[in-house]
């Protein structure tokens, strides 16, 4: 897959960062506002297919070296460490705990566990979606 | 869990651990470490014949399925234990053999011993449970040992028809059991066998006991290779020696006889209990008689042999519930048949063990066990040759062997059928005496073919594989002690009837006891010039008159055509399943998944129609219903136009941007209808999903105009309204029926309070419902797995491709 | 409006439906991809449309819409995802292999054996 469109180009790497921004706080939003795990995945993953189509896989490649597959199994080790964590303290597997802390500079913040777990469906999301897409795309 | 129940499943606590030792120490046989524990497990057995003696019973439980009365309930008492004794103590001498038997560096001994040790927890399992439904797990466990035995040379074909067909048999008698079980169930409410027999008056007055009685005499017959299901036994002997001498003589194939004397208690009262078991007992002992002296091959011999004895056997325990129509028990003389049944019980355990033994030693040493290419060996292999000569005569009821005893035993007890009057005894019983008589000749003279054909006449050394010589000392050890014991039970058996008969006997006869009482067996040497004595004297002589003419008269075995043998039979029958159910399946399932979505989509229709029709569930109420939106309204235009475009898109570009539109509409579908993270998880997919369908764009086919005659497209088209009529009269329903309160309010409340969130849908997914989300990613790893594996790995199949 | 999405949900089962059965696989993929689109709605109206605010408590709304479908749907979306680019490459790699997407010429069995 190789393209090679100036416009395309030169707009993607505007606004790939804008994407990825708005991801990620799609993504720490998710508890109160619209948002989450998946959204916030997908949304990086779109992100990434865009760079994909914009360049081409080896350019991409070269960029962020990721192995995607292993990025899917560190999601769900985060999603079910988290799950298997509660065992530790006597209460049934997935149970959450959440606190709230003041941190300097940024006041009161709350922590949750939960972040934890969606940090797994976040990575398995991204995983899942940039591995189909690139063994698809590298299939000739 | 007492030390009862460990030592009942220790057998299979040592099988997980076994194959560790096989892999990791190789220069020992692995034997050597399976050995103890049978040893072991004898002598703690042994410790109970105090308590069994005295009609004491050990009774130790712990809960397993409690909601359904099912228990690992353990139990010992004076049948249980007889053949607990009779597991681990042969189950020792074969462990023995089995080190000298199979060699360390060829054979595949982890998988041996895992096999053996399993049938042996599994065998105590059956005869020491209390409760029928693990007594049937244990059941199921021995047949599946016994098939993986069977195999155990799973290189030959032999082996493997041999052990499929004992597993096709036994495990179909296993589940005519199960229906037995649970027909008792329903009678009595309960799976304790102690319970059951109990209430044994409410079972024989109940309209399914003859039901329940076939089928519990199903799994019994299965498993003791009885007539006509005999057939199993003798292609079973494809499995090692040790494996035939310790399952398919001395233990599995009795669990049969052990189903029928622990059942006795409960069914024997009724006269077609009577008729059955002892009818088919008779039988069988004499087909198998029969069929034994035609045979060539020396394991073939044992084989019919064992099922002639497994019948005599059974066919004493027939006769032995007779007993129970008379009252009292010093004058009862009818006891007599399940003495004998008891007391051959063992002792057939001891010859039969040892010949088989002595036949795998032949086999070894010389490399065939075919009668005809041997011959004379009494002068290489006297001990062996010796061992043959106690067992086979044992066997053929001659004296001073055990076999001589139980065989007069068995002798009084069919004369006595004689003197009955119930149940048309005394006009058809005749035929019990005389087909034993005449059986008894058939065994007399296959024991004399068996040891003197072989060890006797001419030395022929070319037929032979090998060099035969003696056997080495560890291989002679347990023929030995089984063959000292046929002695010393023939000389003094009367070390066995106080404490081994009388106690099994009060199991299977209880109801002629009272409290306290027990039987008093004594087992006499001679007992005068009798009826028993003279058929015995009948038996020898005319036994070593047809054993000297037997070339002249075997060709008469000839006679039957091949075709009619029960064999056959068996094969035929399951050629014919086999290719009927192929046929069946294939009727209707013909490879096409359309047909296979039309099943389901007609299903669908049906099932969802009919259950909206007969609970009267389509309704409409448009109380509830909102208001219809301008945007609402364009938008629904917009997809169901877009929804039919598709129907009639001719290339795979519109294809797949008109499915892009439908879902971009349906993400503003959730947008107007207030489902913010839907709306843009829909949107950020639908980019994706169409980002995919592109890059596969080049590798898909082009779209063909759909070729298919107007029925073809009449009954799709007829299907799909079906489809979406339902659909539609679903919702329309779900909308307009309140069953009960939705569970939604509590996420609404509580999300803030115990999920310290605002997001529902995020809390939801994420807390609430976590497990769920947990899955779903895993289904999506496997999902991109998948594509990964499909695309990556590629099976090198040649050009053909 | 309950009413009118019940007869559109109605109406892309059947179109689903009928892409399904038909010979193309193609046709079958984007029927399935139809058939989810469909489910989504159906789950939605299920539950009830309009009956509030966003499922948000920041909303401060007095009744709000039901969560439940929500998380339902968000669930079945991102797999249908998955399941329909699996299909994908299942259909263009039989496709590779096998040289036809008729599916009356991809049958799972022989018939004459």
């Amino acid at each position: 897959m190789r393209t090679n469109d100036l416009i395309l180009q030169t707009v993607t790497k505007v606004i790939l960062f804008i994407i990825l921004l708005f991801s990620i706080h799609l993504f720490f939003a998710g508890h109160y506002y619209p948002g989450g795990g998946f959204i916030g995945g997908l949304m990086t993953a779109g992100a990434l297919v865009l760079l994909l189509l914009a360049f081409d896989m080896k350019t991409v490649a070269n960029i962020l070296p990721v192995n995607y597959r292993i990025m899917t199994a560190i999601g769900l080790l985060f999603s079910i460490g988290t799950g298997a964590g509660s065992l530790l303290f006597n209460v049934p597997f997935l149970t959450h705990a959440f606190t709230d802390v003041y941190l300097p500079l940024l006041g009161k913040t709350s922590l949750h566990t939960a972040v934890l777990f969606d940090i797994g469906v976040y990575l398995v999301v991204i995983g899942v979606t940039m591995t189909i897409i690139q063994t698809i795309g590298e299939d000739e | 869990m007492s030390l009862l129940h460990l030592a009942i499943v220790s057998p299979l606590l040592l099988a997980v651990i076994i194959p560790i030792f096989s892999k990791s120490i190789r220069q020992i046989h692995t034997g050597w470490f399976v050995l103890p524990l049978p040893v072991v497990l004898f002598s703690y057995f042994l410790s109970f014949i105090s308590t069994t003696s005295h009609q004491g019973t050990v009774y130790e439980s712990f809960e397993w399925i409690p909601s359904l009365g099912i228990n690992f309930a353990a139990k010992i008492d004076g049948l249980g234990l007889l053949f607990a004794l009779l597991i681990s103590g042969i189950g020792s001498l074969v462990v023995l053999y089995s080190i000298y038997y199979l060699e360390k560096d060829k054979e595949q001994l982890g998988s041996f011993y895992v096999y053996l040790l399993m049938f042996m927890g599994a065998m105590f399992g059956v005869v020491l449970s209390d409760n029928l439904i693990v007594m049937y797990g244990f059941w199921e466990l021995t047949s599946i040992s016994s098939f993986l035995l069977i195999g155990y040379w799973y290189h030959r074909e032999k082996s493997r028809y041999g052990a499929q067909k004992s597993m096709l048999i036994t495990v179909f008698g296993g589940l005519a059991m199960l229906g037995g079980i649970i027909l008792l169930y329903i009678m009595t409410g309960s799976f304790s066998i102690s319970e059951i027999i109990t209430q044994s008056d409410r079972v024989l007055e109940h309209t399914l006991l003859i039901p329940a009685l076939i089928c519990f005499l199903l799994g019994a017959f299965t498993k003791s290779a009885q007539f006509p299901f005999h057939i199993w036994l003798p292609d079973a002997m494809e499995a090692p020696t040790p494996v035939s001498a310790y399952l398919h003589s001395a233990t599995m194939v009795k669990a049969g006889i052990y189903l029928v004397a622990r059942m006795s208690p409960v069914f024997a009262e009724s006269p077609v209990w009577l008729w059955l078991v002892g009818g088919f007992g008779i039988v069988t002992l004499f087909w198998g008689s029969f069929s034994a002296v035609k045979q060539t091959d020396l394991k073939s011999i044992l084989a019919f042999s064992t099922v002639s004895q497994l019948g005599l056997i059974m066919s004493l325990l027939g006769v032995g519930a007779a007993a129970l129509h008379y009252d009292g028990i010093d004058d009862n003389v009818f006891t007599v048949a399940t003495t004998a049944a008891v007391f051959h019980l063992i002792n057939h355990a001891t010859f039969k063990g040892s010949l088989f033994m002595v036949v795998g030693i032949v086999d070894h040493e010389t490399g065939t066990r075919d009668i005809r290419k041997l011959g004379g060996l009494m002068h290489l292999m006297p001990i062996t040759f010796t061992l043959a000569i106690i067992g086979a005569f044992s066997m053929a009821g001659l004296p001073p062997f055990n076999g001589f005893l139980s065989k007069e035993m068995f002798f009084t007890g069919m004369v006595k059928i004689l003197q009955m009057d119930l149940f048309s005894l005394s006009t058809w019983g005749l035929l019990f005496p005389v087909l034993a008589w005449i059986a008894s000749v058939f065994t007399f003279i296959y024991s004399m073919k068996l040891v003197f054909r072989t060890f006797t006449g001419k030395y022929k050394p070319e037929g032979l594989k090998k060099k035969p010589h003696e056997a080495p000392l560890g291989m002679l050890i347990s023929p030995v002690v089984l063959g000292s014991l046929v002695i010393i039970f023939g000389l003094f058996p009367n070390i066995l009837s106080h404490n081994l008969i009388s106690p099994a006997m009060a199991s299977i006869l209880p109801s002629l006891l009272s409290p306290g009482d027990m039987f008093d067996v004594h087992i006499y040497f001679w007992h005068g010039p009798t009826p028993e004595l003279f058929m015995t004297i009948g038996v020898v002589i005319l036994g070593i008159l047809l054993y000297l003419t037997l070339p002249k008269w075997e060709r008469a075995y000839h006679l039957l055509p091949e075709k009619l043998t029960l064999n056959k039979v068996y094969d035929k029958g399951l050629e014919s399943i086999q290719t009927g159910s192929f046929k069946l399946t294939r009727f209707y399932m013909n490879g096409y998944i359309r047909t296979y979505l039309v099943y389901i989509f007609a299903f669908f229709i049906l099932i969802l129609g009919y259950t909206l029709y007969k609970k009267d569930a389509f309704v409409i109420d448009t109380a509830h219903v909102s208001s219809i939106g301008f945007y609402e309204l364009v938008l629904s235009v917009l997809i169901v136009v877009s929804t039919i475009t598709i129907l009639f898109a001719k290339s795979r570009l519109t294809s797949i941007i008109l499915l892009g539109a439908v879902g971009y509409t349906v993400a503003l579908f959730f947008v107007v209808f207030r489902a913010p993270d839907l709306a843009l998880t829909q949107l950020v997919i639908e980019t994706v999903s169409v980002a995919l369908f592109l890059l596969c764009f080049y590798h898909l086919p082009k779209l063909k105009k759909e070729e298919s005659k107007i029925p073809f497209k009449l009954t799709n088209a007829l299907i799909s309204i079906g489809v979406g009529a339902i659909v539609t009269a679903i919702a329309l329903s779900a909308n307009s029926t309140k069953l009960f309160e939705s569970i939604s309010q509590f996420y609404v409340d509580n999300t803030y309070i115990r999920a310290a969130g605002k997001n529902m849908v995020n809390v939801i997914l994420v807390d609430f419902r976590g497990f769920d989300t947990l899955f779903e990613i895993c289904v999506l790893a496997i999902a991109a797995l998948g594509i990964f594996a499909m695309i990556k790995l590629r099976l090198t199949r040649g050009k053909e491709g | 409006m309950e009413i009118v999405m019940a007869f559109v949900v109605g109406i892309i089962f059947m179109a689903a439906t009928y892409l399904m059965l038909s010979k193309s696989l193609l046709r079958i993929i984007i029927g399935t991809g139809l058939l989810s689109h469909g489910t989504h709605l159906l789950v939605l109206t299920m539950g009830g449309l309009k009956n509030g605010a966003a499922p948000l408590l920041g909303e401060h709304a007095p009744s709000y819409n039901d969560p439940l479908p929500q998380a339902l749907i968000l669930t079945a979306i991102v797999i249908a995802f998955g399941v329909t680019s699996f299909f994908l490459v299942l259909a263009y790699r039989a496709y590779q292999e096998l040289g036809t997407d008729n599916m009356d010429r991809l049958r799972g069995t022989k018939i004459n054996e």
